[in-house]
């Protein structure tokens, strides 16, 4: 066989699969991505509301994501494009006895893997929040170092950056087959022909499972969907991601989380009790009376907000909640870094670096034994799901 | 859509806006679902009629309209229609036509009427979002009607988002809907049905109109619509265009020059003139994406009128009749769609047919009509008028060319039909010592200033000066009393020839103003987001082909208004950059339509309390 034109080849050019192919650029290696969607971030990226925090109960996250603010936080002053960061926090105000339990309970957890948290009490998470219903607020937890990003921009400069360090792009050509020979992964096949590398990383978000059918490989990745919604800019006034961890009134919803952007636009979402499993991402006529009435019970003075979009995307699940970071050990050269169960953004950028390093160097950035934690050939069924999604 | 009330306060925000620190919580109220067999969208000529339809058959039909009143753009037009009197109100002022449908809607008990409530969204479930006054409700239908009409296409040029700059729909409903006369002179961009009708409205409110432009080398309107403009002394720039506007915060000058058949602008043909307003009119485009979004939904839905395709509103009528039937028999109602409505529509929607050479007639009498109409369009109003049936059109095709022959008694019922003031009566022997004849002519400015004993200039059809005529009595046309016919006495020779008076004197403007810079990087493409041409140009040069991705990172279509007027704008951009827009990814259209308070949704404030 002749020498494979590219190093490794992405599946995928969005939350993921932009960083990955990225990061192993700088690792100095030769990188084709292929996508399905006409340009980068065309999938769940552009779905994401933007939140970037290392507030997770699962290790792995937590490090993961320390590693994606660290890398967003320093974005503009690295490489000058300005991907709407901001350093606002993230907070859990808390209303009820039970999450207060919950969430102090997992504070020493989140601290000892270095993340930057606290409990504050009712008039400092006024403060962080002007305007929050002060009726039977206990308190919440805040991390200061948590924040924001737009993922429309940063998916841009990533990928700015990612073609400046040789990487090439094949838009509009869905991957039909993986190619391989003794147990080793060759490349892609699409509509618009074969690509040879010996590293091959499925990074297809809510198509992973369909990629890894290509080969009989059966990953654990099953979509549900969330509406997202966004407001019109109004001037700055909280700084915080909020989440709301009650379960809604309504008999609908688990938890709710938003955020005001970089341009001063409220942008929101909800977790529905029973998912709503598929690939639809049409927009339902459920979703905004259903938010209204959470957001304004939260901030009264919410109800004056102009809502100008709405739009829903997928959260590829898997069935702990966890995601999936390995290689595949039946097809060598075959790398998943798949079901971020709709943190896929916030993640992207730890992933790619881990990932990157993984491939290239052989260990990971983050603690071995964290990201081993994180395995394609863990029991999905042994941990129950994660205490915080 | 906000209704202006008397005691509002209504100011334009400087950046954004705070959001009123207001912590009370407010009792929240229910989200009304209203099911219904056909839900149609938009209370114009196609709208209403559709309803009537179905209403007929005993369809339990949902009208809805964004504005107060139902008419949708016949509640701007104030001139007389064309068509056949039989089919389409021809002869009939379009706010009279609003009036007279909207009473027929009274009349229909299974025809529900929401005025000032605006279709927002169509959901995947098969719904329809709906927010206005009563506050925000869902509409779950089993047939969609969609017709919302159309919006007008932006033109992009230097200066081209300064205060002043209208669209030509926008300054009509200004003008003839909420009697707001908001300049004193103004320019015209574009020479089709709607900016030449705009400029005759504008001269009726005693608007100075300074001229009007058109790229190519013939006005795409009705030639009767151009003659009336040329006639009271308005330039028409054939092959002109505009290159800029300027002014200090608000317009105050714009530059037009000659284009070359490739469109470009000629070097040293330009001119600026002092204007307060410019009217942009470079044509519709259908508002059909609820459609589209319901389509996919998989609800039965049809469009109808301007959302099915951009024609006269006597074709809409049609249009939404024939769809009214058509829907009705897709939910199994029997009935027929009669065969001749079909061919009325075609006939009413059909482009102006070949223009004839004028040539004054030989006087047939003592006392006859001049009728000026020369090229073949859609219309029979001078036919019917005649008492003596004098008037015939050759053929059974009202598109054909009216002639004279017969008897005439001077009633002048033609004169007053006529929708193109087209037709005059001429009187021979009128003062044979003097050697004068008597021209009636139909006017429709204001008539104060006609005294009898005046002398005024007359003009031919096509505006140009003819010679002098005295005012002998002015008085009501019979059954139009806002159409005034002037008696003018005339030397005989210049009898056949008078079409009209002037009422303006042609400016020619100021020669020179800086060549062409029409394509200028600075121009505003998106004015939600104010993206210019020059980031949009930069974005296609580094080979973006998704406009998806324009969102990401220039932010083209993701503002308020989602896209409606940048998108088309855009794509011209791709084509002047050699690029294939069919090659081009459109961008991912979400809801809403309009920006909704979020209070709505949760069902605040329903009754009394605003936003």
């Amino acid at each position: 066989m002749s020498r494979p034109a590219y190093d490794a080849i992405v599946i995928g050019a969005g939350s993921v699969g932009l960083p990955t192919a990225y990061f192993l650029a700088l690792e100095g290696w030769k990188v084709l991505v292929v996508d399905r969607e006409r340009a980068v971030g065309q999938g769940q990226n552009k779905a994401a509301i933007g939140g970037v925090r290392a507030t997770h109960s699962d290790p792995a996250k937590i490090t993961l994501c320390l590693k994606s603010i660290e890398i967003f936080s320093t974005w503009k002053e690295r490489y000058g494009d300005d991907i709407g960061w901001i350093e606002g926090g993230y907070c859990f105000p808390v209303y009820r006895e039970i999450d207060q339990l919950k969430l102090k309970a997992l504070l020493p957890i989140q601290k000892s893997f270095g993340l930057e948290i606290d409990w504050y009490g009712p008039d400092e998470i006024g403060r962080l929040i002007p305007g929050i219903n002060p009726e039977g607020l206990l308190g919440g937890t805040f991390a200061p170092r948590d924040g924001q990003v737009s993922p429309l921009k940063a998916s841009a400069a990533l990928w700015k950056e990612a073609r400046a360090r040789g990487c090439q792009f094949r838009f509009g050509e869905q991957v039909t087959d993986l190619l391989h020979n003794g147990g080793r992964i060759e490349g892609v096949r699409t509509p618009g022909g074969s690509y040879h590398a010996p590293v091959v990383v499925n990074a297809a978000g809510a198509q992973a499972l369909e990629v890894g059918r290509l080969v009989g490989l059966e990953i654990p990745v099953l979509p549900d969907s969330h509406e997202a919604g966004i407001s019109a800019p109004m001037q700055r006034f909280f700084d915080p991601l909020v989440v709301d961890i009650r379960p809604g009134p309504e008999g609908r919803t688990t938890n709710f989380y938003f955020g005001q952007n970089d341009r001063g636009q409220v942008i929101f979402c909800y977790t529905p009790i029973d998912p709503i499993t598929g690939m639809n991402r049409s927009e339902t006529s459920e979703f905004m009376p259903v938010i209204a009435r959470r957001l304004i019970e939260l901030i009264p003075r919410l109800r004056n907000m102009m809502i100008r979009r709405v739009w829903r995307g997928l959260y590829p699940m898997t069935p702990d909640g966890i995601i999936i970071l390995d290689e595949v050990r039946e097809l060598r050269g075959l790398y998943l870094a798949v079901g971020m169960c709709g943190q896929g953004f916030m993640l992207g950028p730890g992933v790619g670096l881990n990932m990157a390093r993984f491939i290239a160097r052989g260990e990971p950035d983050i603690d071995r034994g964290i990201f081993d934690s994180v395995g394609f050939y863990r029991d999905f069924n042994a941990r129950r799901s994660e205490a915080l999604r | 859509m906000t209704v202006v009330r008397p005691g509002m306060k209504v100011r334009s925000c400087e950046g954004h806006p705070v959001l009123p620190p207001r912590d009370d919580l407010p009792p929240f109220g229910e989200i009304e679902t209203i099911e219904t067999e056909v839900l149609v969208i938009g209370g114009g000529p196609a709208g209403i009629n559709a309803a009537l339809e179905l209403g007929a058959l005993g369809i339990e039909t949902l009208l809805v309209d964004d504005k107060q009143e139902l008419g949708g753009k016949l509640t701007l037009q104030t001139h007389p229609f064309f068509g056949s009197r039989d089919d389409c109100y021809a002869g009939i002022r379009g706010i009279e036509i609003a009036r007279i449908l909207t009473g027929k809607l009274a009349g229909t008990p299974s025809v529900r009427v929401v005025t000032g409530a605006t279709a927002v969204g169509a959901f995947h479930d098969r719904m329809v979002g709906m927010y206005g006054e009563g506050g925000y409700f869902l509409v779950e239908p089993r047939a969609v009607v969609v017709a919302c009409g159309a919006r007008e296409k932006g033109l992009a040029f230097p200066g081209c988002d300064l205060p002043g700059v209208y669209g030509a729909g926008a300054f009509q409903t200004l003008l003839n809907r909420d009697l707001v006369v908001p300049t004193d002179r103004l320019f015209i961009v574009g020479g089709g049905n709607v900016g030449l009708i705009a400029g005759y409205h504008a001269i009726q409110a005693g608007i100075r109109v300074v001229g009007l432009v058109e790229a190519l080398p013939r006005c795409g309107g009705y030639k009767v619509h151009a003659d009336k403009l040329h006639r009271l002394g308005v330039p028409i720039h054939t092959s002109h265009t505009v290159l800029r506007a300027q002014g200090d915060g608000r317009l105050e000058r714009i530059t037009i020059a000659a284009v070359d058949e490739a469109l470009r602008p000629v070097e040293g043909t330009e001119r600026s003139f002092d204007v307060d307003t410019l009217l942009i009119a470079v044509g519709l485009t259908p508002i059909d994406e609820l459609a589209a979004k319901l389509s996919r939904f998989h609800v039965r839905t049809f469009t109808c009128g301007d959302s099915a395709e951009i024609a006269e509103a006597s074709a809409a009528i049609f249009s939404g009749r024939i769809t009214g039937r058509t829907v009705a028999r897709e939910l199994g109602y029997e009935v027929e769609i009669p065969p001749d409505w079909g061919r009325t529509q075609e006939i009413l929607r059909s482009r102006p047919g070949a223009v004839v050479e004028w040539r004054d007639p030989e006087p047939p009498g003592e006392v006859f009509p001049v009728i000026r109409c020369v090229e073949e369009i859609p219309c029979n109003p001078c036919v019917d008028s005649c008492p003596n049936r004098s008037i015939a059109i050759p053929g059974d095709s009202i598109m054909g060319l009216p002639v004279f022959s017969g008897e005439c008694s001077g009633c002048l019922k033609c004169v007053a039909a006529c929708p193109a003031l087209a037709i005059t009566i001429v009187r021979r022997g009128h003062d044979p010592q003097r050697g004068l004849s008597l021209v009636v002519v139909p006017y429709e400015l204001d008539p104060a200033g006609l005294r009898e004993g005046l002398a005024v200039a007359t003009v031919d059809m096509n505006g140009e000066a003819v010679g002098e005529g005295t005012v002998v009595r002015v008085r009501k046309a019979p059954g139009d009393p806002k159409r005034m016919l002037v008696s003018l006495e005339v030397p005989d020779a210049e009898a056949v020839k008078v079409a009209g008076l002037r009422a303006l004197e042609a400016e020619e403007g100021a020669w020179g103003g800086g060549a062409a810079d029409a394509l200028s990087d600075e121009t505003i493409i998106c004015r939600c987001e104010r993206v210019t041409a020059g980031e949009v140009r930069a974005e296609i040069r580094a080979g973006v082909t998704d406009m998806n991705t324009l969102k990401a990172t220039i932010r083209t279509g993701m503002g308020a208004c989602g896209g409606k007027t940048c998108t088309e704008l855009i794509l011209r951009l791709y084509r002047e950059e050699g690029i294939d827009p069919s090659a081009v990814t459109r961008p991912t259209d979400r809801p809403f339509v309009a920006e909704v308070p979020l209070s709505a949704f949760a069902g605040i404030g329903k009754k009394g309390e605003g936003r």
